[in-house]
């Protein structure tokens, strides 16, 4: 017993030392490189990218690179990003269908004719390139692309079960979406549209929900390298303007005489609420669009955030702390994706209620 | 001070908003849920959507700060 505890208590000894020594021998490699830079590595995760970088092995980046699309004055031109050598600077200069072409943030820019390298002017942005239309698979598109082969499966093969089956009892994939969809349906279209309108609303309800959930959950998965999907403006600008643009096709009669002559109010005060209620049209799908955005996005700083501070610190104490303290918001952050794609379907929802409401004076 | 210190003393006083603004509407679902316990489904959602509208407001100006 004492011998065994002692063993214990040698291992624990032997085994802190070793980190010790590992620490104190990276902080002196860590000196010959250039500091860490969190901004820099967060950025880096957060925004779209052309490959996917998965880990750095002995200093060589062991990564999935995806074709760049482009259409330049002279055509379609494809290649694979892999000729980039994984250079982001603007060093390494492509040629293809008689352009070349160099990578700088994240951006494929075409340089223009005669130009060997990229020139910067004073705030570092390049002078003698230009930016070409961009069609690339960058790994949002991949990730994006993925969620819908699981969406399309998820619910093809439960609607399959249904036909199948004879008494309309969901069995395997069917009974984990049935829950949800009648979620959706009870919790989130009935009420806010109602009994009525809502079933022609159903199908986009439901498309929105499982979209934004699954690429929320997509997004916390390391392996994928965060791919930040739903913390893309571009990716939530499209869903909101979605919901925009039905909101304002079924807005019916109703809808539109409480945006430009309120019922009820003396007439100064109809003149007053006319502009603000037509600026609320606009800002309901900005604020959609934000909120979504904001939220995954904040999520994924936070927890590389925390994740960072070992490295800002350089020395593997802190590691107990901030891996404890990223654990907990990352639990936080799988029910967050849940809570954000439930609050956009039920806003959505909200908005089309608002725009099919009868008269009730 | 420079201007991202600016922005990020900016996105705090956000947070303080937001964190008030959540607060209250945390505690009064909190009563009103020990009150009618029958009506939990409905304030639960009702608190979420509005809870989602103040963090909204906190979230343009963590936006805000990113873009400066």
């Amino acid at each position: 017993m004492v011998l065994n505890t002692f063993k214990v208590v040698l291992l624990a000894v032997l085994l802190l030392a070793n980190t010790v020594f590992l620490s104190a021998a990276e902080t002196k490699e860590n000196e010959k490189k250039k500091p860490f830079n969190a901004k820099e590595m967060i950025m880096h995760h957060v925004k779209d990218a052309h490959e996917f970088h998965i880990v750095e092995w002995n200093n060589r980046p062991i990564s999935i690179s995806l074709p760049i699309i482009l259409w330049t004055n002279n055509g379609l031109t494809t290649f694979s990003s892999s000729e980039f050598h994984h250079d982001d600077s603007g060093v390494q200069i492509v040629e293809k269908n008689g352009n070349k072409f160099a990578k700088l943030h994240e951006k494929i820019y075409q340089l223009n004719s005669g130009a060997e390298t990229i020139e910067f002017n004073q705030a570092h942005h390049p002078e003698n390139a230009s930016l070409p239309l961009d069609f690339s698979i960058t790994r949002n598109v991949f990730m994006m692309w993925i969620s819908v082969i699981l969406l399309l499966f998820l619910f093809i093969t439960s609607a399959r079960k249904y036909k199948n089956s004879k008494d309309n009892v969901p069995t395997g994939i069917a009974a984990f979406v049935e829950p949800l969809v009648v979620f959706v349906r009870d919790e989130i279209a009935k009420p806010m549209i109602g009994e009525h309108k809502y079933e022609k609303y159903m199908p986009y309800l439901l498309t929105v929900f499982f979209f934004i959930w699954i690429n929320n959950i997509f997004g916390l998965i390391p392996i994928f390298n965060g791919a930040n999907v739903s913390g893309n403006i571009a990716f939530t600008l499209t869903l909101a303007l979605c919901t925009f643009l039905i909101t304002t096709f079924s807005g019916n009669k109703n809808y539109w005489k409480h945006i430009f002559w309120m019922p009820g109010v003396p007439v100064p005060m109809k003149i007053f609420l006319m502009p603000i209620e037509l600026i609320g049209i606009f800002t309901k799908p900005v604020s959609l669009m934000i909120r979504l955005f904001a939220n995954i996005t904040a999520g994924h700083i936070i927890i590389l955030a925390l994740m960072s501070l070992i490295f800002i610190f350089e020395t593997v104490w802190v590691s107990p702390v901030s891996v404890a303290f990223s654990l907990f918001i990352g639990v936080i952050e799988i029910v967050v994706t849940a809570i954000q794609a439930y609050i956009f379907t039920v806003l959505s929802a909200l908005y089309f209620g608002m725009a099919t409401e009868e008269e009730h004076h | 001070m420079t201007i991202t210190g600016i922005a990020a003393i900016g996105a705090g006083l956000a947070a303080i908003g937001a964190g008030i603004g959540i607060g209250k509407i945390g505690g009064s679902a909190m009563d009103a849920m020990a009150r009618q316990p029958e009506m939990h489904a409905k304030i639960q959602a009702s608190a979420l959507i509005l809870a989602a509208f103040v963090e909204a407001v906190a979230l343009f100006g963590v936006v805000a700060a990113l873009i400066v």
